[in-house]
């Protein structure tokens, strides 16, 4: 249970405090509505090397980095297909620091030129070094566009190629921030040794006075049913072919998405679980299997990804696979295997709590979902799913019209 | 009116508080050391044992022995013990590093009771069936074959061979082969040297009630899986002559680069003092190699150093991936940030900057429970005791741009550096 307080700025910010004084810490949490589904097709990359640029310099203080480590905190940030999420560790008593370099960023950025310059840079090694020069790196890269045609989940967050990011203009950025940085298109938390009361003056103080903007109203192209299976080969220098198979499935809102979610639980959660057991241990066909749901806000996926054991050809990895999913459409999970799985959940909710970050990133995003409680009747969700409900939720799913497979071959 | 230029006043910190664990010697000798912090109905526990023997012609031996410990035993087979794992909730995983092997229990406390037992069964009855050890070699090889890809992994393990020689735990380059060698009966073999009671640290953290702590004393304190006593058997490093090394690979967009040298160890009185000076080089996000080679340059994602002590030797190293076509530009940048540090004084600002990050950074690690027995393992296995954090704060504290530039000038001169690129260069 995470208990906490709100309150909404009159710009707009959305304010959520969670005491815990049970650490010196602090954690001050900013979420930004705003994801690579935000982009121009033609302006792919852009969320996430803006994330970049938030770290040159601000306003009113050249640099951002150095005043915070100066008063003992550390801060780092990720770019999502759905968010952009900053976040700031440091002791307590310097809280105030924190909003000061937080807000003048909200405020408006320096929109140095140099800044974007060496920027660029970076993002495209880091292009390089988590997409290009790793074996199997581009799966994703190729796997987007072929189970979304329309919905621009289509393209990853580091974008689509590395001149979309090269291409990038400083008039772009200025744009980009006006547009989605501002209060109300945020979700501040501040977590640890704090006081709502002394939190509400400093985020009044510091955040209270920037001006609200123009709210961003996000219309994207909705992604059409799938009504035939796609498929795709690729040949790469990689030692072991590997299987990729997407399935489209509810978004995060849905009704649906806890017992989808628990899908895969059944089907790769831990050494117990079936794919692991029976297509790795009990079957060697592979060396490496998983599935695992997308978790995005507009409807998602399940991928179902294995690496093949040598010797094993494409179509019998697939039609193992294949039988896999059919028996979770055939036959309804047995009472212990589905209790299994919820006492997981159940015990990995309690490790969750332990952890500040956590627990801050936690009630922003289920607050960007809608209400922070949420984050609080989530295991209640899972703990309800009943062996029907996956049945159902499988029989929807696992169709072969539903499914984008990327056939990962080794030259 | 709000002056946004001006910096809220701070506060720095005076004392780092660690809680350290009772120690309890278990009736058959087995040191229990129990950390009860928290509120969260929640435990972990450690088994961790040290690796005493290594033999060159069977390098994988003991980190085969750890990763198959969980896959059967007289009274379960691996299938059961999964299951039995995961409907209790629990999280039990093995690790194997250079000198230790260890196992670890995350579980709710109200489960300690039924998960206890097959604990021990796992440390005392594991049988490491045939058709299991396949599965593993064959899973194990194409792991690695896929590793065997990445720039960053061929750097680490071919600095890691120049460094210590290829016929040292530290420094043998595991091949496919290696994997093929591996046999039910020196697994059986290792397994009875190695985890024995007379070879074992437990350290218990989270809420620990009496109860739970009596079930591990009676659970583990039994004389039944006391072993003999092994040698311990030296590791000592024995370096290449060649110190630079290319390992080429003609298709690669970036060069993984691994610059470093054999360092000094935890107890060295120099220690604490080249963490400080570790950070300001390489250890954090506004180190001098990032801020240069990163936000200056814009050559790689990241840049860091670091310090790693180990039971037989330590190390420093710089690690890096960046554009194929800027690595000798990197590599030259990297070795004129560690010149400066030998040449120049670090100014007054930069490393008052770096006191109250390194001192944030270990108030901020104190996060939970088993933060405390991190911070306890850190000193038990190097022979050290609490003084040493005491030291550690002390030093950040006070340690002088003068003494932090007479420590570059013994620690980190150019020529005993070794440096191996995978890539291009």
């Amino acid at each position: 249970m995470i208990d906490f307080k709100k309150t909404t700025l009159s710009n707009g910010l959305r304010v959520l405090v969670h005491e815990d004084a049970t650490t010196p810490m602090a954690v001050m949490n900013i979420l930004y509505d705003v994801g690579a589904r935000d982009e121009q097709a033609d302006k792919t990359g852009f969320a996430h090397l803006f994330e970049h640029l938030m770290f040159g310099g601000s306003v009113n203080i050249p640099s951002y980095d150095e005043p915070l480590q100066r008063v003992g905190g550390e801060n780092n940030a990720f770019t999502s297909n759905d968010i952009t999420n900053y976040y700031i560790q440091l002791p307590a008593n310097n809280l105030e620091t924190a909003f000061w370099l937080e807000s003048d960023r909200m405020l408006s950025l320096a929109f140095s030129e140099q800044s974007l310059e060496v920027q660029r840079n970076v993002v495209c090694e880091e292009f390089k070094q988590r997409y290009l020069n790793q074996p199997y790196g581009d799966v994703w890269l190729n796997l987007r566009p072929l189970a979304y045609k329309k919905h621009p989940y289509q393209w990853a967050t580091i974008g689509k190629e590395l001149s979309h990011i090269e291409n990038a203009t400083l008039e772009d950025v200025k744009a980009f921030f006006f547009k989605h940085y501002r209060p109300s298109n945020a979700v501040l938390v501040i977590a640890g040794a704090v006081k709502y009361e002394e939190v509400l003056q400093l985020a009044e103080k510091w955040f209270g006075t920037i001006p609200a903007g123009e709210k961003y109203v996000r219309s994207l192209p909705q992604e059409p049913k799938q009504i035939a299976a796609r498929t795709q080969t690729i040949k790469a220098n990689v030692p072991l072919d590997a299987i990729y198979k997407a399935y489209h499935v509810c978004n995060r809102n849905d009704k649906r998405y806890h017992a989808t979610d628990m899908l895969t639980d059944i089907l790769s959660r831990g050494y117990s679980s079936r794919l692991y057991q029976r297509l790795l241990k009990e079957q060697n066909l592979f060396s490496d299997i998983n599935a695992y749901m997308s978790g995005d806000i507009d409807n998602g996926l399940i991928v179902v990804e294995g690496k093949l054991s040598k010797g094993v050809s494409m179509e019998q990895a697939e039609q193992a696979i294949n039988t896999e999913l059919q028996l979770l459409q055939t036959e309804q999970v047995a009472v212990t295997e589905l209790q299994k799985v919820k006492n997981k959940l159940e015990s990995t909710a309690v490790f969750a709590e332990i952890n500040l970050l956590n627990k801050a990133m936690n009630l922003a995003y289920f607050e960007l979902l809608g209400d922070a409680n949420l984050a609080n009747t989530e295991l209640d969700k899972y703990l309800a799913v009943t062996a029907a409900d996956l049945q159902a939720i499988a029989q929807e799913v696992f169709v072969p019209e539903n499914c984008s497979t990327l056939y990962y071959c080794a030259n | 009116m709000l002056n946004r230029t001006q910096a809220p006043s701070f506060n720095t910190i005076d004392a780092i508080h660690l809680l350290q664990p009772e120690k309890q010697v278990l009736p058959n000798g087995t040191p229990l050391f129990v950390l009860n912090v928290g509120k969260e109905p929640l435990v972990k526990i450690e088994w961790i044992f040290e690796h005493k023997q290594w033999s060159q012609a069977a390098p994988l031996l003991t980190a085969a022995c750890n990763a198959m410990l969980l896959n059967g035993t007289t009274k379960h087979s691996s299938a059961e013990i999964a299951d039995f794992v995961d409907f209790y909730g629990a999280f039990l995983q093995t690790e194997s590093s250079f000198d230790q092997s260890s196992v670890t229990l995350y579980c709710l406390s109200k489960n300690l009771t039924v998960v206890l037992p097959l604990v021990k069964e796992i440390l005392v009855a594991a049988t490491f069936p045939e058709k299991e050890l396949i599965t593993y070699q064959k899973t194990q090889q194409q792991k690695l074959q896929v590793n065997m890809q990445k720039n960053d992994f061929l750097a680490r393990k071919t600095f890691n061979e120049q460094l210590f020689g290829a016929d040292t735990a530290y420094g043998c380059f595991v091949q496919s082969q290696h994997y093929d060698a591996l046999t039910r009966t020196d697994l059986l073999k290792a397994y009875q040297q190695i985890y024995t009671a007379n070879n074992c640290t437990i350290i218990a953290s989270g809420l620990l009630t009496d109860d739970a702590v009596k079930l591990v004393t009676t659970t583990f304190g039994e004389t039944d899986w006391l072993g003999e006593e092994v040698p311990l058997m030296l590791q000592l490093p024995q370096s290449a002559n060649e110190k630079c090394k290319l390992v080429h690979r003609e298709d690669a967009l970036q060069s993984a680069i691994r610059i470093g040298k054999l360092s000094i160890d935890k107890k060295h009185p120099d220690y604490v003092g080249m963490r400080v000076l570790n950070t300001v080089l390489g250890g954090y996000f506004g180190s001098r190699l990032m801020s240069n080679i990163r936000e200056e340059k814009g050559y790689t994602y990241g840049i860091g150093s670091n310090i790693l002590s180990m039971q037989h030797a330590s190390y420093f190293y710089i690690s890096t991936e960046v554009g194929a076509e800027v690595c000798a530009a990197a590599i030259k940048e990297i070795y004129k940030e560690i010149k400066q540090l030998r040449e120049e004084p670090i100014p007054a600002q930069e490393l008052e900057l770096v006191r109250n990050y390194m001192l944030g950074m270990l108030l901020g690690d104190l996060e939970n429970a088993f933060s405390y027995a991190d911070k306890f393992k850190g000193i038990y296995f190097s022979g050290l005791d609490y003084t040493y954090y005491d030291n550690l704060v002390h030093t950040i504290k006070t340690i002088t741009p003068k003494q932090l530039q007479e420590l570059a000038n013994t620690h980190l001169q150019e020529n005993s550096f070794f440096e191996v690129v995978v890539g291009k260069n």
